[in-house]
């Protein structure tokens, strides 16, 4: 079955625009609502869907694909990685994510050190992540730069959209790199978007003449005028309950500004706040130790007490949860459902947490196009042996922007050289 | 070492019966035994006491009793702190507490073989890191029990997530970082009413990367892999020679040629090391990569010790054959890979590999949120193994979450499996535990119920937490 399924993948690859994929007898989950499409049948074409429903007819010459048996969702979507500019963690200088030395802050562009070679991309890619935003860490400023979407395809452009976030800290990172306090890390902030107003409103007396003095360097600012007219969106890493509220006030003075609030763990003593200012929240679903003195409040409640106070929300593999990978997105998502099992507990629909890792990230990041099953969008597809929130299923096939994608990586190689130890005539190194 | 002294003791007894058949009547009384000075071996014994249990009767759930059988609407009885009795019925006495389990899943707790919980508590601010004594690549002397704050929100959570037993260790950052030792997640005012009573203790090891950056970074040794090994090689060398020093007084001492006096200096740090030459003491080594596993193996050949277990030992599926052969663990995480070169070739199919090889399989956490889970990473273990080709039951995987652990750390006899006599170390999971919807209802330790997801009393709160933002909430 699955051989048979492989060949037909590949006899689709080649050919990826020239004709339309039937996937048929799936059950279809389409990160709308609940909604469940049993005996579902999805037709793409030229990288887009172009039909979903029941049994639906198959178009003359399409090539199908089996999907009895199999769950259908949209392609993962990663909301914060490190992905394609980081490929050993510690290893320095394969880590392009920070840049504690650089003269620049807010101008840093990871679009510039994408790399849609790295052995993470391949290995997220063949458990479903089909795109993801991979955002800078802040280095000497509490401006990190700006992150990009990336599509984890194979042959296609890898960038889906450059500069599409502003990354900053605050809360006690950001004080700690602002100079060593909260209002030090407000003071700077402050002053960063004053000095990108001025720039914005008169770019030729930038720091110049009475405007002589200026902290911020002119890349910096002219960096910024997006965050300030909202084309950027600005993720703002920031946890404890009174760092959201105070962020929650920026949109009163810049009101084009469109924050997302990263990491989160006290928002729920906050919910209603932030629901009311319209601010999306991205999170992970296991945080619930006070592990510092930001986060006292931290329980996996959090994304449940969001969801019910009408906060978007999604699920994405921040830090501070040892070994967290994009990997793993649909297992978080699968907790966040078993949190509302417990007496007492706040959690997800299985609904909502799929969208939690598929339609709500690909709405806060602006990738209106994909995170959802619906015709005239991307066909970003996960075809999944088993319910896609189990830490047992996987994918059986993957496609981004209707390519099939290989199901192979770094990890499966090893697997596979190192599956029988016997000693034969040559070493394990050899072909075998 | 313990058969020569019974030698000698039965040659003494021969030699005066002798004495006493020629001259019946003329029989001195015994000489006072030679005062012989010994280390004391367990100078900070557990003070931990279980607490009331009632005797209980779980029935109608399906078991993995965590040795690898499987027992579908099976009946198990906790009686006295022990497992009293379990099959497919068991005797409900008068008075039990009676539990309907249908369509929920008893297993055997959950023993986590590496922790810093206590050591590195949350919150994880400077004043509270106390897991590495990085002021020499070797510190055997200093023990993981006296940094442990008791309080660390962490003991809680992992409760709640099916723990019943751990060990601490000290970090990485030394070739030797100290002796760990085995806690029960059951809150105490003091470490000591926490310690697992009768638990050996473990000497912490570690090779690779964090010792030669730590001291290479101050330009001293081990700067490198053989810088490593050499140091680690000098204080093995050491540690014989300390052993023998003692071993020759104790056997003079017992032959009365020795006085107190000539006891040699207790060396704290070598003492730790002559617990592991003498058996007493269980290696657990910090280890990525095969090709180290391979050279710690053979210095502990050269130094005649043994390696329990290797932890975080990513690439033991290269060398599973070997560490099956020397009779080591692994005790592994099911996907951490590629944070840092020595883990570049980790894989998910690990677990299953080094479990298909007849070798000891563990999962592990290292983290304060992993071991809330470890039902999970074990079940993304199992997965992988069985897409590789292999037929994983989930019972056996069960082993690798207690069983295997519990005798990792010298104390399966007592734990680790529900098997009659064993502690009542027990959980009851709300669905099937390798399902990411399965949460722990129940949780008891030496048949005393310490978890109740449904009753807050049942559920600790930690001083730390006390009074905080947060307080009350299910986490």
């Amino acid at each position: 079955m699955k051989s048979a399924l492989l060949v037909a993948l590949l006899a689709a690859a080649a050919p990826a625009v020239a004709a339309p994929t039937a996937i048929t007898g799936a059950t279809i989950l389409t990160a709308r609502g609940e909604s469940v499409i049993e005996d579902g049948t999805l037709i793409f074409d030229n990288g887009r869907i172009t039909a979903i429903g029941k049994q639906l007819p198959v178009p003359a010459g399409a090539t199908v694909i089996d999907g009895k048996g199999r769950i259908l969702t949209p392609g993962i979507i990663a909301a914060a990685t490190d992905l394609g500019i980081s490929e050993v963690g510690a290893v320095r200088e394969t880590n392009d994510s920070g840049a504690r030395a650089s003269a620049f802050s807010a101008a840093l562009d990871v679009a510039t050190a994408i790399n849609p070679r790295s052995l993470h991309i391949a290995i997220s890619r063949m458990a479903g992540v089909t795109r993801a935003a991979a955002l800078p860490d802040a280095g000497n400023n509490i401006f990190a730069g700006q992150g990009a979407l990336i599509s984890l395809g194979v042959g296609g452009p890898t960038l889906t959209r450059a500069r599409a976030i502003q990354y900053m800290e605050m809360g006690e990172t950001g004080g700690r790199i602002a100079g060593g306090s909260r209002p030090a890390a407000w003071a700077q902030l402050a002053n960063m978007l004053a000095e990108a107003q001025r720039l914005a409103l008169n770019p030729a007396g930038f720091d110049r003449g009475q405007d002589t003095g200026a902290l911020t360097k002119r890349l910096d600012a002219e960096a910024l005028a997006p965050v300030l007219d909202g084309r950027q969106s600005l993720f703002v890493h920031a946890n404890r309950a009174s760092d959201i509220s105070e962020l929650l006030k920026l949109k009163a003075k810049y009101p084009a500004i469109r924050p997302v609030l990263v990491g989160a763990r006290e928002a729920w003593l906050v919910a209603a706040d932030i629901a009311r200012a319209g601010v999306p929240v991205i999170t992970h679903s296991l945080y619930d130790l006070p592990d510092s003195f930001e986060s006292l409040a931290s329980t996996r409640n959090n994304i449940g007490h969001l969801q019910a106070a009408g906060v978007v929300v999604a699920i994405a593999p921040l830090g501070g949860v040892g070994g967290t990978t994009p990997v793993n997105l649909p297992g978080y998502a699968g907790n966040a459902v078993a949190q509302a099992s417990v007496p007492g507990g706040k959690g997800l629909t299985r609904g909502q947490a799929l969208a939690a890792i598929t339609a709500n990230p690909a709405r806060i990041l602006g990738l209106t196009d994909t995170g959802t099953l619906e015709v005239g969008k991307r066909a970003d597809l996960v075809l999944w042996d088993g319910d896609p929130l189990e830490l047992m299923s996987a994918p059986v096939a993957v496609w981004i922007d209707g390519a099939a994608q290989p199901m192979t990586s770094r990890q499966t190689d090893l697997a596979a050289r190192y599956k029988a130890l016997g000693r034969t005539d040559l070493p394990l190194q050899y072909p075998r | 070492m313990r058969s020569m002294l019974l030698m000698g003791v039965a040659g003494l007894v021969l030699a005066t019966s002798a004495l006493a058949k020629d001259k019946p009547k003329e029989l001195a009384p015994p000489p006072p035994p030679p005062e012989v000075v010994r280390p004391p071996k367990d100078p900070w014994p557990s003070q931990y006491k279980p607490y009331p249990a009632q005797t209980t009767v779980i029935r109608g759930a399906t078991i993995y009793d965590g040795a690898g059988k499987r027992i579908d609407g099976g009946m198990i009885r906790l009686e006295g702190g022990r497992i009293a009795e379990i099959g497919g019925s068991v005797t409900i006495p008068a008075g039990a507490k009676l539990i309907d389990a249908t369509g929920k899943y008893v297993t055997a707790g959950i023993i986590d073989i590496h922790s810093h919980l206590g050591v590195y508590p949350s919150p994880g601010v400077d004043a509270h890191s106390d897991g590495n004594e990085a002021t020499s690549p070797a510190r055997p002397e200093v023990w993981a029990e006296h940094s442990v704050w008791p309080q660390d929100p962490g003991f809680s959570r992992a409760l709640a997530g099916g723990i019943t037993a751990l060990h601490v260790l000290p970090g990485s950052a030394n070739l030797f970082g100290g002796r760990g030792t085995t806690l029960k997640p059951v809150y105490g005012r003091s470490v000591q009413e926490m310690k697992f009573p009768g638990a050996p203790y473990s000497l912490k090891m570690a090779c690779g990367e964090n010792p030669k950056r730590v001291y290479g970074n101050r330009n001293q040794l081990p700067a490198t892999r053989m810088g490593n090994i050499a140091y680690a090689r000098q204080l093995w060398s050491d540690a014989t020679a300390y052993k023998r020093r003692w071993d020759d007084y104790t056997r003079r001492a017992e032959a009365g040629t020795a006085k107190p006096s000539d006891a040699p200096r207790r060396e704290l740090a070598l003492e730790t090391l002559t617990g592991v030459l003498n058996g007493e003491i269980l290696v657990q080594n910090h280890c990525y990569r095969a090709d180290e596993m391979g050279n710690v193996i053979s210095m502990s050949r050269e130094f005649g010790y043994k390696v329990t277990a290797f932890h975080h030992a990513v690439e033991s599926y290269k060398i599973a054959d070997m560490l099956k052969a020397e009779g080591i663990c692994s005790a592994m995480w099911a996907d951490w890979y590629g944070f840092k070169m020595e883990s570049f070739d980790g894989i998910r199919e690990n677990i299953a590999l080094v479990n298909a090889a007849g070798a000891c399989a563990i999962v592990h956490s290292d983290d304060e949120n992993g071991i809330q889970r470890l039902n999970q990473e074990a079940a993304k273990a199992m997965a992988a193994g069985r897409r590789l080709g292999f037929a994983i039951t989930p019972e056996l995987a069960w082993t690798w979450l207690s069983l295997n652990p519990a005798k990792g750390l010298g104390i399966g006899d007592r734990t680790g499996s529900l098997e009659p006599g064993k502690a009542a170390d027990v959980v009851l999971w709300s669905a099937e535990p390798f399902s990411v919807y399965a949460r722990p209802m129940n949780v008891w330790i030496d048949g005393a119920l310490m978890y109740d997801w449904a009753d807050p009393k049942r559920r600790p709160t930690a001083d730390f937490e006390l009074g905080q933002p947060g307080v009350g909430e299910v986490k």
